[in-house]
């Protein structure tokens, strides 16, 4: 029989109740004749206050409000994958029986009963398991291996009896130990704990985006954590839709987190028809979506980061890289904010709760590359992506601030490269990443190395660019020497055919390592020809015929397999026009 | 039906808008109630219950109210607004009470005003274009079926007479029926709402639409319950009735500013400039109830108006505005100073639902590449505008001069079209006429055999 108190206050989604037992701090209740789900966020004598994940109006005062004595968890299983929950781990698809409009109340299971799977075991009685290792597995999607495990916070044990291979569902008892426990498709862990791991490994292996201005000069390594702000309209959504799409990590969770509903409408209709470009198998398969969109409440805003990091770290445990991106971080702080704020709280920066840091780095730190518990020889890995709206975009809000420091990678979103069409609108004037160190290895073995010179080639033209373009502004055009005329011309043909990215287009989307590598060394040759012929006499002016941009832009959409005879193909011709220009003496 | 009462004489006491009621039994959050006082009747609605303690916000304003004699009636219920056919063609006030004289019509059933969120798996994309007649709008900035695109305005700048004009001339190609107009007035003035109701007259959009007027004058909590009501009315037009639902709320800006009013008097922490931390939720409950859903024809299209206080982009409302929608129609001063209508600016403007609508069997198939082209030449002469007030004409190449001809030809003949609609076509030809006068070598974003195929011989395209 659970604990029963009563409402005696509401102020949007913060409930006050009146309870005569003792209660634990983030425990769940059922609150009013509704039964809304909540949670416990502050104790102060006989009253709690509890923040309710569902949309208050109409409760009143002296409602039951039953104290259940546990923490917010989610049920853990497969069939995760491809689904979409809303921030309490409710998914959507099953809501929608019920109407357009999601109603209050409702109690739907995250895995769905009625799902065969097909279990084939790997330990016999007699066996140990320990604590997150498997006893079997099921096949999830085409390539993915469910692990079946012993719930990581629990004490090993030995196997009593095992199930066959065969179809099961969710209440089929799979396995029972020895001293009694049993063991089934799923397990529930809470959402604000974190999942145990054996110990922590380096970030030397990348996580690779098939974006070209990501790959080359800001990488970002497995396990570790980027951050992605910038104001509305400079492409947070698409560049995260596009890291989602194309990044080499075996799951995506995705979390909407406070944003526009037709997103995420936009991700359940795209996704389904995209294949991986690793495994070519529906991109779908690999995705969990959280969608918490603006308009649903907010205190389950709060709580839906929590629960897409739990699903990862399971996923994590089970071997898998797994990439977790939050859209938006800020959205997520302001429901910190607009909660602390209905408790009367003292605020910190700009309103924000004074906890902020703390939360995030509950969140952040959760992250990494780690052998995992149940099995020395697995190693799974969780990075964060995660996008900041500041207000204004102006980045030294405390939200960004925050996301900085707990965070290894800073891929700086640009207004005015957004205004002229330059997407993805990533300044590399501003952005960095403290991962090329632990990096430089993997990047050497895979594409040799001349790759160092080729990307400092690359960032030495853009930096030469802007000090270029400062003394244009002092002494004119005119003040330039035949090379620098030329410099800025390169470093022009770098931003417009290498830094830009068209999401949209089908073979531009997605660029690999190799073919960033080969447009690189094709600009680089470009510009030995090029620098050659000046020297020797050639005017800039002179050069204005000759179609660099859209000779590069057609090399730009070659599929990988043509593109470097297409390259070398091409240049022989630039070369060609190039020698046929007329020294002018003067 | 109820059969008994509750009413309450307890005043503890009126602060700005809010009226504090103690020793009420079972308080419901949101719910409504009436005020009875000597001299008439007001309503209200519960914001917070803390106890035995009501704090209420009074929509007609606190004005003149007795904290003595004063009786607030529990009407046990939440705010609802009445529906029906009959309310097109109707003017209504900001509570959506008739304001045009007549009595309301048969009403099929009342609605509650907060609605509730759409579940994002019963959406779909919203994909049709709509042909606004306006060529910044429809060429480069397209607006879809469905989608909220707000028009950020200065004071002064002619917001109102655009949004006039797109509510006039706005189609779905191949559509028979036009849009239903959903229009929220929200704080603004006597004569602009004169204006509007008079263009809506001349154009006959006043009898396709429900009009829902808060004027400046009226009270500014009323201004929190009128968008609620022009939604929900949307709403059942769009996803009961089937119809393209086209709302104009004007202007966020006074809607933001009584927010910020009800939360002072609550005592609340306040955020940047003052405005509650909850305003991003708040609004978003608002802008959300927009779009298109699986298994019904109609749709909730949004254009808000907000104004932007002295141009600031960065503003609060404006910039939580942004994050929300779908996008935003810029309106510029120095445009507007030239004589430029509209005077969009489209380098801040955008439609991030754009791409879902045009392209090869929706538009043409060049629309993209096209908008992509006038994007880029266009920054190219304002930054070479720049660079030609520090460096000088002499300065600029020809091809440099050529852009800034570029440039204001754009300005002159593409932005500046007036109040005449201009089909999607011509749109079009109009911008190949802009761009004559550009070397066709530049026009790298276009498909290179439709740039030719307009070549003349001198090596430009044709107008």
């Amino acid at each position: 029989m659970a604990n029963m108190g009563r409402v005696v206050g509401i102020s949007g989604p913060v409930v006050r109740a009146a309870v005569a037992f003792p209660v634990r701090m983030f425990e769940i209740v059922r609150a009013g004749k509704e039964a809304l789900l909540g949670e416990v966020i502050r104790i102060r004598g006989n009253t709690v206050d509890i923040q309710v994940y569902e949309e208050t109006s109409g409760m009143r005062v002296g409602e039951p409000v039953e104290f259940s004595g546990e923490l917010l968890s989610v049920e853990l299983g497969p069939g995760l994958l491809g689904s979409v929950l809303d921030g309490i781990g409710r998914p959507l698809a099953r809501l929608r029986e019920e109407g357009l409009y999601i109603s209050r109340g409702a109690n739907v299971r995250t895995l769905d009963e009625s799902r065969k799977w097909h279990f084939s075991p790997v330990k016999e009685p007699g066996d140990w398991v320990r604590p997150g290792e498997g006893i079997g597995s099921v096949p999830e999607g085409t390539r993915i291996r469910h692990r079946v495990m012993l719930a990581p916070d629990s004490l090993p044990g030995r196997v009593d009896w095992i199930a066959p291979e065969g179809e099961v569902s969710l209440h089929d008892l799979l396995c029972r130990l020895e001293d009694g426990r049993e063991i089934r498709l799923s397990h529930r862990w809470e959402v604000r704990r974190g999942r145990p791991f054996s110990h922590r490994l380096p970030f030397n292996r990348p996580l690779l985006t098939g974006q070209r201005i990501l790959d080359t000069l800001f990488p970002m390594a497995l396990g570790g954590a980027a951050v992605i702000p910038g104001g509305f309209g400079t492409g947070k959504t698409v560049t995260q839709q596009s890291l989602a799409k194309w990044c080499n990590a075996d799951i995506i969770v995705y979390i909407g987190c406070g944003e526009r509903g037709n997103e995420m409408t936009e991700v359940l209709e795209e996704f389904p028809s995209l294949m991986d470009p690793y495994y070519n198998v529906p991109l779908m398969e690999r995705m969990v979506l959280i969608a918490n969109t603006s308009n649903m409440p907010v205190a389950a805003r709060e709580a839906s980061i929590y629960l897409g990091m739990t699903i990862a770290e399971y996923y994590r445990d089970m071997g898998y890289a797994v990439a977790i991106m939050a859209d938006s971080t800020s959205r997520w702080a302001e429901a910190l904010r607009e909660i602390g704020g209905r408790l009367e709280e003292m605020p910190g920066e700009e309103g924000y709760p004074a906890y902020l840091g703390t939360r995030l780095a509950q969140y952040y730190e959760r992250a990494g590359r780690v052998r995992t518990l149940g099995d020395p020889e697995t190693e799974g890995s969780i990075s964060v992506i995660n996008a900041v709206s500041p207000p204004g975009g102006d980045f030294s809000e405390p939200v960004t601030q925050s996301s900085l420091r707990l965070s290894g990678t800073f891929w700086a979103l640009d207004k005015s490269l957004a205004q002229q069409r330059h997407f993805p609108a990533i300044n590399w004037q501003n952005s960095y990443t403290l991962y090329d160190e632990s990096l430089s290895g993997f990047f050497a073995q895979e594409l040799g190395e001349d790759w160092k010179a080729l990307r400092f080639f690359l960032s030495e033209k853009l930096s030469k660019e802007k000090a270029l373009l400062e003394l244009v502004q002092l002494v004119g055009r005119d003040g330039l020497s035949e090379q620098d005329k030329w410099t800025l011309m390169l470093s022009e043909l770098f931003r417009v055919v290498f830094l830009q990215q068209n999401a949209f287009d089908s073979v531009d989307a997605f660029c690999s390592l190799k073919k960033m590598k080969g447009l690189l060394e094709t600009l680089r040759s470009l510009d030995t020809l090029v620098s050659e012929r000046l020297a020797q006499g050639v005017l800039f002016e002179q050069l204005a015929e000759v179609p660099f941009r859209t000779g590069l832009f057609r090399l730009r959409g070659i599929p990988d397999p043509e593109f470097s005879s297409s390259a070398m193909k091409w240049l022989a011709e630039i070369q060609k026009t190039l020698r046929s220009i007329e020294v002018v003496v003067r | 039906m109820t059969l008994y009462r509750e009413g309450y004489r307890s005043v503890q006491g009126i602060v700005g808008p809010l009226l504090m009621v103690s020793g009420v039994r079972e308080a419901g959050f949101g719910e409504k109630v009436l005020i009875e006082t000597p001299d008439g009747k007001r309503t209200g609605q519960v914001l917070q219950v803390d106890g035995d303690l009501c704090a209420i916000q009074v929509f007609e304003g606190t004005m003149g109210l007795y904290s003595g004699g004063t009786t607030v009636w529990l009407e046990r219920d939440i705010v609802r607004v009445p529906v029906g056919l009959s309310l097109l063609g109707r003017v209504l006030d900001g509570r959506g009470r008739p304001a045009d004289g007549k009595p309301l019509g048969f009403v099929e059933k009342t609605l509650p005003v907060n609605g509730l969120p759409l579940n994002p798996v019963a959406r779909t994309s919203p994909n049709s274009f709509v042909e606004t007649g306006i060529s910044t709008i429809d060429l480069m900035n397209t607006l879809v079926r469905g989608q909220k695109l707000p028009i950020f305005s200065g004071a002064g700048l002619p917001a109102n007479r655009l949004a006039a004009q797109i509510v006039r001339q706005s189609r779905v190609p191949g559509k028979e029926t036009s849009f239903i107009v959903v229009f929220a007035a929200i704080g603004i003035t006597a004569r602009e709402a004169r204006e509007f109701l008079d263009d809506f007259e001349k154009t006959g959009a006043l009898n396709n639409g429900v009009f829902f007027i808060n004027l400046a004058s009226d009270s500014a909590v009323e201004r929190l319950l009128t968008p609620r009501l022009a939604l929900s009315v949307a709403e059942y037009f769009a996803f009961e009735k089937g119809y393209d639902v086209l709302v104009v709320m004007t202007d966020m800006l006074h809607y933001c500013e009584a927010l910020r009013e009800v939360s002072a008097a609550r005592e609340e922490v306040p955020g940047r400039r003052g405005f509650p931390g909850y305003m991003y939720s708040d609004l978003a409950s608002l802008y959300e109830r927009a779009g298109c859903v699986h298994g019904c024809a109609g749709s909730v299209t949004q254009i808000p108006i907000i104004t932007m206080p002295d141009d600031d982009m960065t503003h609060p409302v404006v910039d939580l505005s942004g994050y929300i929608t779908e996008g935003q129609i810029v309106l510029d001063r120095n445009l507007h100073d030239r004589g430029i209508y509209p005077p969009v600016n489209v380098l801040p403007s955008l439609s991030r639902l754009m791409n879902k609508g045009i392209g090869k069997g929706r538009t043409v198939a060049e629309h993209r590449s096209m908008a992509d082209q006038l994007y880029a030449a266009y920054a190219r002469s304002r930054e070479l505008e720049r660079l030609k007030l520090i460096v000088g004409e002499e300065g600029l190449s020809a091809l440099e001069h050529r852009y800034i001809r570029f440039g204001m030809a754009f300005e002159k003949s593409f932005v500046n079209q007036g109040e005449t609609r201009r089909s999607l076509d011509q749109s079009l030809e109009t911008s190949w006429g802009t761009l004559a006068e550009l070397p066709s070598s530049e026009l790298y974003r276009l498909p290179r055999e439709l740039v030719e195929s307009r070549m003349g011989k001198d090596g430009t395209v044709k107008p």
